[in-house]
């Protein structure tokens, strides 16, 4: 096979991981712009949503397709109230200072991990895809008859990840409405703004945080139920997108929404191309230089302000 | 309309407020006069509950509102200006406007008033409210306010930094508010603004308060400014 059909083959294997991480990271970066938190638990989040979406799916067992969808419906929200319930339990009792939630969080992280371990168990299990086609990509080719269309071997994906890339831009412009053009959306920047003021112009910032949390595990979940068609659910697979996830908000700038899309972008992509020609493990390498690269050149990330 | 009674508040293990007591009738003006670290805005921000009170009370109208929660106090009718503004930098004037119209339910016709008594700030509406000037963000700030149609208005040094013209602007609001029953707090460092516009004046000194006094005696007997001011 050329070249040019393996960058093909990249771009959307990447196009996939950056889906997953740009709602994942979105969350991230929704919960520290609001609320200044930075949520160690959030990989946890991610993955509650994936061992929910295997439960869930199981308690329905009927058409692959209904207990997707029961899973995509039932286990963002649930996972949004057990972060809540974790915000008021936790957060809220530490006054959400910045040094303390750090600890808390990772206290966090243990309990929902060693929870899951207990009770779900160490296995690692799939949630079968809603639908699955195999679809070949066409590449073009110079024949001595001018340009001809052909099917490289392996060139291919499938419908289910496509609607993946599908599902994740039409969350990301629900979210960026919800953000810019609803009153939810006014609050919660104007809390991100100045928290104090908006307390003096009676918004409920303890129940903005609550809700901010919640949306951000939400996410999380979400991206989680997402990717376990493709990924097997398991009590650890939080790790590697809470480090991708951390990446891509330090390189696009701590709370900023487009920065978080367009790093996830930058990040899955390069991720993707990087792992057909090379090993993934080398594009965890680079990714992980180019945060010290942003973080030594311009801290505030691609799109953040100064002085966050 | 305003009743501050015994309050005492602070900051941590330092207690910035002793015993402040005052009341701000509807239609009144009343200012807090006080050397810097007095505990001016402490005492406005104490009002608002963004300060705990650690004793006393604040009262609007027949309701404590130191027993509220901060998100809480607005709500009852009490908008507060602070110190530097404070606006919702990244927002737009109609976003900012729209925060306070939020406080109270108020809609178009409360919007349409504040944009009547601030036409700048109507030509503005979808400029962010950090790229406007001094005048035009102070402007913006007191709109906010007023958005929420409030019985009682807080303001914390309303003309620092503004040139002259915005000073009288914002003197002819100020006193139009008070002749529409508006009760209005205002803490405000010159003396000479004050004498034109303020009923009566409180002293604040070292976190007490002085029995308010009649803003013409201070006219006529300007040995008081100097005891508790300086000047």
């Amino acid at each position: 096979m050329e070249l040019g059909p393996y960058l093909i083959l990249g771009l959307l294997e990447g196009l996939v991981t950056a889906a997953v991480l740009s709602l994942m990271a979105l969350g991230l970066s929704l919960v520290f712009g609001v609320m200044r938190v930075v949520n160690v638990a959030h990989g946890e989040f991610f993955m509650v949503g994936a061992v929910l979406a295997w439960i869930i799916a199981n308690a329905v067992d009927s058409h692959p397709a209904v207990n997707f969808l029961a899973a995509l419906l039932l286990a963002p929200p649930a996972t949004a109230l057990l972060a809540a319930i974790a915000d008021r339990l936790v957060l809220k009792r530490v006054a959400y200072d910045p040094e303390r939630t750090i600890v808390a969080t990772i206290g966090l992280l243990y309990i929902i991990q060693q929870v899951t371990l207990m009770t779900y168990g160490p296995d690692a299990r799939p949630v079968e895809a809603p639908f699955n086609h195999r679809l070949s990509i066409p590449f073009v080719e110079w024949t001595e008859s001018g340009m001809a269309l052909y099917w490289p071997w392996g060139l291919g994906t499938t419908s289910y990840k496509l609607a993946v890339i599908g599902a994740a831009v039409l969350l990301l412009g629900a979210i960026w409405l919800l953000m810019t053009r609803t009153r939810i959306g006014l609050v919660m920047r104007a809390t991100q703004l100045d928290s104090e003021m908006a307390r003096a112009f009676a918004v409920p910032v303890d129940r903005v945080y609550a809700a901010v949390f919640g949306l951000g595990a939400g996410l999380a979940a979400l991206a989680g139920v997402l990717i376990v068609p493709i990924q097997q659910a398991h009590y650890l697979m939080g790790h590697d997108p809470l480090l991708l996830s951390f990446i891509v908000v330090i390189i696009g700038g701590l709370g900023s929404l487009p920065g978080t899309v367009v790093a996830a972008l930058l990040i899955g992509i390069s991720d993707g191309m990087i792992s057909v020609f090379f090993t993934p493990t080398l594009a965890k390498i680079i990714a992980t230089l180019g945060v010290a690269f942003v973080l030594i050149f311009r801290p505030q990330g691609l799109f953040g302000r100064k002085g966050l | 309309m305003l009743n501050v009674e015994n309050l005492s508040s602070g900051y941590g293990d330092i207690r910035v407020l002793h015993d402040v007591s005052f009341t701000v009738e509807g239609g009144e003006i009343v200012c807090l006069l006080g050397r810097n670290g007095a505990g001016k805005t402490t005492c406005l921000k104490t009002i608002m509950g963004l300060l705990r009170a650690r004793s006393g009370s604040v009262t609007c109208g027949d309701v404590e509102v130191s027993r509220l929660p901060a998100n809480e106090v607005p709500r009852h009718g009490i908008g507060y200006i602070p110190q530097g503004r404070r606006l919702f930098a990244e927002l737009t004037v109609a976003e900012n406007l729209e925060i306070g119209l939020m406080v109270r339910g108020k809609g178009r016709e409360t919007r349409d008033r504040v944009l009547e008594m601030f036409p700048r700030l109507g030509e503005r509406l979808n400029q962010r409210a950090d790229t406007l000037s001094g005048g035009e963000q102070q402007m913006l700030a007191t709109g906010r306010a007023l958005c929420i149609e409030p019985s009682v208005l807080l303001l914390d040094e309303p003309t620092e930094g503004l040139q002259p013209s915005m000073i009288e602007q914002i003197r002819q609001a100020v006193t139009a508010l008070r002749d529409r029953g508006v009760a209005i707090l205002l803490v405000e460092q010159r003396v000479d603004a004050v004498l034109s516009i303020a009923n009566r004046v409180v002293f604040l000194e070292n976190g007490r308060s002085h029995p308010a006094i009649d803003a013409g005696e201070l006219k006529t007997n300007p040995n008081l400014l100097h005891r508790f001011i300086g000047v």
